[in-house]
């Protein structure tokens, strides 16, 4: 009795780990096939989003490669190094793309990519990626609507800081009945981005090869 | 297999044991996502195509696992052929991944999957428990269509807005305009919108089943055991 018991566990036990193995390895392995071609398609994504928020008569420069390593940074809620794209023209600074993460939406993070013009004002704003409520939250994409155009050209002003909040916090920002976690998340985010950009604006365009490494000089 | 066993899976799956009308299960990705046509019927593919494919799977390995492990089993194929499904999608249809992306992993969580798999791939061939999923997951598709189609009717007055995330840009001229100018009516967008017109659309289905069984002789022989446990 107690030998077929043991019998029938170390069965049931085998038979699990035959079956996770198999699945484990079945993922592993479409894993490693679609690794490359999803990184390589999220990248041309990207590309396409900075051609949205940046137009082209604004530099002169090879954007892709005039990039620079920005630290991670509580005012861009980044983790990890991203990586900062600087437009020029004349070789004069006329923008700088970075990445930046809205850390309270509804459902989690809100990674963005930010234009910002050299004066400070915002040339666009877009979301890359975000796991907001689908028919709810998700109005903060550009294909979704319009909402976020409401960011072009809006720039910090320290006399008005409550400015940068939405309608409902008596800001300037719509947002939509309903979902407005998501939107207040989007302005704080795009808010504290121009901070950034504003405190580092000179070390942002030093010319590549001597970059400066911004937040750990802080 | 025979014509009748073949008919009776449908039968089942698209109207007598219909998933969103009569089972009632899966409800949170049918309120949620059922905010347009476009949104449902997307969601609603994707499910039957992993439906039918783990209905295979489980069917195909249904007298190797023992009783006591079948749950864990079940769960784990579903799960692997779900990522599986959204890894392949991410690299080869982009597009339509980043419209669809969050909802794929929803799929697993869907209690309609693992409910099919238990009541009916455990027990039946491999080809019947594929097309059982189909026909389930047509079932889900179509109720998820009507509910899209009225509360986008309601909530926005088009048809098939968002279209050309699936499709591509030329496929904007399919949007359908229903009611020009009009201003939405939130309610039918909101979770509480998905509630009312399911209500409705449940209501419409018992009505409907209820006069044609005053009409027919008592007793049509449904005889596969497909009853959710």
């Amino acid at each position: 009795m107690r030998r077929s018991l043991l019998n029938a566990t170390l069965q049931t036990a085998l038979n699990l780990l035959v079956f996770t193995i198999v699945g484990t390895t079945l993922l592993a392995t479409t894993y490693s096939q679609t690794r490359q071609t999803i990184a390589r398609s999220e990248q041309t994504e990207k590309l396409k989003l900075i051609g949205q928020i940046m137009p082209s008569n604004l530099y002169d420069n090879d954007i892709l490669k005039d990039t620079l390593s920005i630290a991670p940074d509580a005012l861009l809620g980044t983790a990890v190094a991203t990586n900062a794209y600087r437009a020029r023209l004349h070789d004069q600074p006329t923008g700088l793309i970075v990445e930046a993460i809205a850390p309270d939406g509804y459902s989690g993070k809100i990674n963005l990519i930010i234009a910002i013009h050299y004066d400070g004002t915002i040339g666009g704003v877009r979301v890359v990626e975000h796991k907001e409520t689908p028919g709810l939250g998700d109005y903060i994409e550009a294909a979704k609507s319009d909402w976020i155009k409401g960011f072009d050209g809006k720039a910090l002003d320290s006399s008005a800081t409550q400015a940068w909040q939405v309608k409902k916090d008596g800001g300037q920002f719509d947002y939509m009945a309903g979902a407005t976690i998501t939107p207040r998340a989007m302005v704080k985010a795009v808010r504290k981005a121009l901070e950034f950009f504003s405190e580092h604006r000179q070390e942002l365009f030093v010319p590549s090869g001597a970059a400066a490494k911004s937040s750990q000089e802080r | 297999m025979t014509r009748q066993i073949f008919k009776d899976i449908f039968f089942n799956g698209l109207w007598k044991q219909n998933t969103g009308v009569v089972q009632l299960l899966g409800m949170c990705p049918i309120l949620a996502v059922s905010n347009s046509v476009v949104n449902a019927v997307s969601l609603g593919l994707a499910t039957t195509v992993v439906m039918a494919l783990s209905g295979a799977a489980v069917a195909l390995i249904r007298n190797v696992v023992p009783n006591e492990a079948r749950i864990p089993v079940f769960i784990l194929i579903i799960a692997v052929l779900v990522t599986v499904i959204q890894l392949a999608m991410n690299a080869q249809m982009h597009g339509l991944y980043l419209v669809l992306g969050i909802f794929i992993p929803l799929i697993v969580t869907n209690c309609i999957v693992l409910a099919r798999i238990e009541a009916f791939a455990s027990k039946n061939p491999a080809t019947q428990s594929a097309l059982d999923g189909i026909a389930m997951g047509m079932g889900l598709t179509a109720v998820l269509a009507v509910l899209g189609g009225i509360r986008e009717l309601f909530g926005h007055g088009t048809l098939l807005s968002g279209i050309d995330l699936v499709f591509g840009e030329t496929a904007k001229s399919l949007v359908i305009t229903v009611l020009p100018g009009y201003h939405g009516f939130l309610l039918a967008i909101l979770p509480p919108g998905a509630f009312v017109v399911l209500g409705l659309l449940i209501a419409l289905k018992n009505w409907l089943s209820l006069r044609t069984e005053n009409k027919l002789p008592a007793g049509t022989p449904i005889t596969l055991s497909s009853h959710p446990a």
